[in-house]
């Protein structure tokens, strides 16, 4: 883990998006898995949500369809088809588990890091196997290039990444400021033109 | 039921291959403006081996009419109507619908033109059977009965399959048949639907499935504009790609052909065209609708019905209404998309495809390729929803077209955005209405503009020239010229429904003020009155309401000479428990409105929680005259609710800048299972000559929507698809 | 080349990997019972199984699928015998113009396999997916509990009736 270089190219790198001073390691983290591409198949309740405009996702599909012959799978590929109005695609799409449903929707940085980190709400995963859901899976991956037409969060996945591990190393410190819960709908910007 | 009977010729013979062959001739509606020879229609092919088929000359495309047909003749030949087989009439004149003059499947006219004929067919050939077995075995005719598929005598216990009379019997003259009128015992019943078989296995061909050996896949690159034509294209990128095998130019863009639909789709997206946008650019649904309203306001037009003097009751009304009702172009959005497979030789043609008339087809292909009728032969096949979608037969020439480019058997297949943009819609339509209550709040006066465009001004040239094919070139041209403008400008498609409003009120004008977009339409799904219901039910409604008075009681008044109308009215009302309470937060609204010469009506069951409109449950009443199916006129209901719903709540066309705004069912939504009501259908069984189902259903179903959300919000939505969500 | 086993038979195909289910089906298998309806997973004209799975054939690059079992509209029959979904279908006379039926079909049999006896919201759940144009809906949902009770009378599996040995449980 190269994680003394990374914490050395955060501070020596001026980017737009580097952490303002004085805020929280996990605020960009939270930034990211509350922006639509995260957030929508991390709903608060059963269906999950669709598009920037983050409404339940259409033809009325809920988590309960993976008990009733039907998946995520049944529309989304392994790898999309390219177009604008086609499903999109990655490896296993799917939604967390009723059992362990990591809801991201509606959630205070706070409470969601402290979700994260807890091993009831996160089906008894380690930081480390936390970590590589969010730097390894290609579902996560697909978030950061979802193609044509679909908005982006605001950091890439590797600046992502470096930010995760940032937090990691300090220790996982979730903020103490609780904040109103990030409200969906926020018209973020639209690929292929991330605003930075 | 008489008068047709007369007027029907039967002919019969020796079969192809050996048997009978039964053909009734119904001279068609404009046969004596045709000079076209008097051919008979063919129905039912007997053969040695005992198969019956019968030759189906109106297109399946779910209506039913393969089974209902099957029945009609299975009623008077005495055979199980699942033993029948069904063929699919090609192209000829003999399948002509005798009510149309055109070998169309449309305007809900399948039952009403086939309810004599089919069942004649029937008739004639079990005369024949049984006077051929009658023969053979020296008993008397009149011993012999036809059951089953057999003949039987009973007094010697013969009996034999129809297949062993069937070459007998064609060398017999041609009796004279008397028609059952009563102890039906197939009409009437609820048979099942014969083509579920080859519907629930995949097995059912439909134009999109059809094979023909050798035959290429193409895609056609159209303009963004309806109706624009290619300027010029690239087509390098698109030739260099996998499996393509030709691009080419046709009239209506640049057609990709390779091995398969994928290679052709793929390669179509390289193709870089450069377009005349042509007199639709620049085009607006947004303008169109101001100028439809300034339009509906400054009035004029042609009156298409006046009774009293309207203005003189308007002007001394104790009050006056008023209300505007708009509704936009749709698309029919079929689930088969468009699709034709031609091969065109340099001296023959043949084409399959799903189309609603391979009458209309076939003389547009003699047309365009100059060969003799003979030399074009139109195969039919199992449609995939017509819903009046293909009735227009551009589809089908594009395969023709490129077959001829490229010299090889061509199957053209459109994608779902094709359609969604290249279609030709239901026309948009504003309707203006002003209404008179007296002071004992009756409807004295109702006042009704129509500003919309003539469906027959755009298709009519054709229809007309298929009509008198064969006629001398000044004949087609005289009634091109004078018919086609005169039907345009009192075009009854635009006003249907209005023209005809059926309330005992004592001054009605109705006006017809045509006003032409370019943007090119066609027949949908019950046609004009899929707008002109929605408006004087939503109205009729209005004024009720004004009169402070029950929506149902208050039409009951109205209609007290029109019984048929009541009938309906009474039985939804009753079967809806109309006036009953319903559970919380539910209301009800009621409609009732006469199409194609049936009689249907609606109520719609609603709730409406955060500007949403939820619809639970629709209960709809119909007469249609004698029902020679319950279970199919019940089925043609159900789906004319869903059909219905889905104009009602969730979609249209739009256009900017001449470019139509919906691709694919993402926003050109259909109506969803878990959004699908509850749907209840009964039928006012009568024993007057049966009319058609097909359409009748669907224009009830937004006014009683509507209707159903004003008492529950007290705001009436007058705009098609309704919404509350005043953001959309 | 892509291998996969449809319908039970192992098959080779030459196609591009990126080229979808669908068409592979319907124009190189020349198996047509799988219909052509959105090319975007809209209307589920285009439902097959994949290991038991009602699968939008439509988006899927034939490349993802290598290996896997596929079963169309023409492979639900078993043995000469309809599906009982095949079945109540015709009884109660559900297709109008039957276009979108083989993938309705797909998705109930699929539906009944994990569930043999559905409520009207395990209904509204997953068959929401399937476009009927026709209107067809009311039928498909009494055919869908009438295929459930015939399965029940007859003793079908209804998992072995789609070749699904384990359910396969979501993930």
């Amino acid at each position: 883990m190269p994680l003394l270089s990374t914490l050395v190219l955060i501070a020596v790198t001026q980017t737009p998006t580097s952490p303002e001073a004085g805020s929280h390691p996990f605020d960009d983290v939270a930034k990211v898995l509350q922006h639509p591409r995260c957030m929508n198949c991390h709903p608060a309740g059963e269906r999950p949500l669709q598009k920037d405009t983050q409404l339940f996702h259409k033809q009325n599909v809920s988590r309960r369809i993976e008990q009733l012959g039907h998946a995520c799978t049944t529309c989304h590929p392994g790898k999309a088809v390219p177009g604008a109005d086609l499903p999109p695609g990655a490896p296993h799409w799917n939604m967390p588990s009723a059992r362990v449903p990591m809801v991201f929707e509606k959630r205070t940085p706070q409470q969601l890091c402290e979700q994260l980190k807890d091993p009831t709400a996160n089906g008894n995963r380690t930081l480390e196997q936390l970590r590589a859901h969010m730097a390894e899976d290609a579902i996560v991956k697909w978030g950061f290039s979802p193609g044509e037409g679909r908005s982006v969060p605001p950091l890439s996945h590797e600046e992502f990444v470096r930010r995760v591990d940032a937090w990691l190393a300090a220790g996982a410190p979730c903020p103490q400021h609780p904040l109103a819960p990030q409200k969906p709908a926020t018209p973020p910007s639209v690929a292929p033109t991330p605003s930075k | 039921m008489a008068t047709l009977s007369r007027r029907a010729l039967l002919k019969a013979g020796l079969a192809v291959g050996g048997g009978l062959l039964v053909e009734v001739s119904m001279p068609s509606a404009h046969a004596a403006a045709t000079p076209v020879a008097f051919e008979p229609n063919a129905f039912l092919r007997i053969t040695s081996d005992d198969v019956v088929t019968f030759i189906l000359a109106y297109v399946e495309m779910g209506q039913g009419v393969a089974t209902s047909h099957a029945q009609l003749i299975a009623e008077e030949l005495g055979i199980d109507p699942a033993k029948l087989v069904v063929e699919f009439a090609p192209a000829d004149r003999r399948y002509d619908n005798p009510l149309m003059g055109l070998q169309v499947t449309g305007g809900s006219k399948s039952t009403s033109a086939g309810w004599e004929p089919y069942r004649m067919a029937g008739a004639t050939a079990r005369e024949m059977l049984r006077e051929a077995a009658a023969r053979s075995w020296g008993v008397p005719r009149s011993e012999c009965v036809a059951e089953d598929g057999a003949i039987l005598h009973a007094p010697t216990k013969r009996s034999g399959r129809f297949g062993q009379f069937a070459e007998a019997a064609a060398r017999l003259s041609v009796p004279e048949v008397t028609l059952k009128d009563r102890d039906f015992r197939v009409i009437g019943k609820s048979v099942q639907r014969l083509d579920a078989a080859a519907k629930v296995d995949g097995s059912a061909i439909f134009g999109i499935d059809v094979k023909v050996p050798e035959a290429r896949a193409a895609v056609v690159v159209r303009c963004p504009v309806p109706g624009g034509k290619v300027k010029s294209f690239d087509a390098a990128a698109a030739k260099a790609m996998p499996g393509v095998e030709h691009v080419v130019q046709i009239p209506s863009g640049v057609a990709v052909v390779a091995k398969t639909y994928w290679h052709a789709r793929q390669a179509a997206a390289q193709v870089k065209a450069e377009w005349e946008e042509g007199p639709l650019a620049g085009f607006s649904t947004a303008a169109l609708l101001e100028t439809h309203r300034k339009l509906a306001r400054e009035g004029g037009g042609e009156r298409v019905r006046s009774t009293g003097d309207v203005d003189a009751a308007l002007g001394k009304a104790a009050r006056v209404l008023e209300a505007e009702y708009t509704a936009p172009f749709l698309a029919h959005a079929p689930l088969e998309p468009q699709n034709a497979t031609a091969h065109v030789t340099s001296s023959k043609c043949e084409v399959w495809a799903p189309t609603q008339s391979p009458g209309l087809l076939h003389e547009k292909v003699k047309c365009l390729l100059g060969y003799g009728g003979d030399d074009i032969v139109i195969h039919q096949t199992w449609i995939g929803g017509g819903f009046g979608r293909r009735l227009s037969a551009e589809y089908a020439l594009e395969a023709v077209e490129v077959s001829r480019a490229v010299g090889k058997p061509v199957k053209v297949v459109w994608s779902r955005e094709d359609d969604m943009r290249h279609s030709p819609y239901r026309p948009a339509a504003t309707h203006r209405v002003q209404g008179a209550l007296d002071g004992q709040g009756r409807l004295v006066a109702w006042k009704h503009a129509v500003v919309t465009q003539s469906i027959l001004g755009a298709v009519g040239k054709d229809w007309v020239r298929t009509m008198f094919a064969g006629a001398p070139g000044f004949v087609k041209s005289m009634v091109a010229g004078i018919a086609v403008p005169a039907l345009s400008s009192e075009d009854e498609t635009a006003v249907e429904g209005a023209d005809t409003l059926p309330y005992g009120i004592p001054h009605v004008a109705v006006d017809f003020i045509r006003h032409e977009t370019g943007v090119p339409v066609t027949f949908y799904r019950s046609v004009g009155h899929s707008h002109s219901a929605f408006a004087t039910e939503c109205f009729v409604d209005e004024a009720a309401h004004a009169a402070g008075q029950d929506p149902v009681a208050f039409r009951r008044e109205l209609l007290k000479y029109q019984h048929r109308h009541r009938w309906v009215l009474e039985l939804v009302a009753e079967k809806a428990g109309w006036g009953t309470p319903l559970p919380e937060g539910r209301f009800r609204g009621v409609a009732v409105h006469k199409s194609f010469d049936s009689y249907v009506a609606a109520v719609a069951e609603v709730s409406v929680e955060d500007a949403a409109i939820r619809v639970h449950r629709i209960v709809m009443a119909a007469d249609c005259g004698r029902v020679i199916n319950p279970n199919l006129v019940e089925s043609q209901l159900e789906g004319a609710a869903v059909f219905g719903l889905s104009a009602a709540l969730k979609h249209r066309i739009t256009f900017e800048n001449g470019r139509v705004q919906q691709r694919n069912f993402h926003d050109f939504e259909l109506l969803r299972m878990h959004e699908s009501p509850k749907i209840e259908a009964y039928i006012r069984h009568n024993e007057a000559p049966p009319t058609g189902i097909g359409e009748p259903g669907v224009p009830v179903i937004a006014p009683a929507v509507a209707n159903a959300v004003f008492a529950a919000t007290g705001k009436r939505l007058r705009d098609l698809p309704l919404t509350l969500d005043s953001t959309s | 080349m892509v291998k996969l086993v449809i319908n039970g038979v192992e098959r080779e195909l030459d196609v591009p990997e990126d080229m979808p289910l669908l068409w592979v089906l319907r124009e190189v298998a020349g198996m047509t019972g799988t219909k052509f309806g959105c090319g975007a997973a809209l209307c589920g004209a285009c439902t097959v199984h994949v290991n038991g799975i009602a699968t939008r054939s439509c988006v899927m690059p034939v490349g993802t699928l290598a290996g896997q079992r596929i079963t169309t509209i023409e492979g639900l029959a078993q043995g000469g015998v309809k599906h009982p979904c095949q079945r109540a279908w015709m009884e109660l006379s559900v297709p109008q113009c039957g276009y979108c039926q083989s993938g309705q079909i797909m998705s109930a049999s699929a539906l009944l396999a994990a569930q043999p006896e559905p409520t009207n919201e395990d209904i509204d759940a997953v068959m929401a997916g399937n476009l009927c144009r026709c209107g067809t809906y009311p039928r498909i949902r009494a055919a869908i509990h009438r295929a459930s009770e015939l399965a029940k009378q007859e003793r079908v599996d209804l998992k072995a009736a789609i070749g699904v040995a384990e359910p396969k449980e979501g993930h």
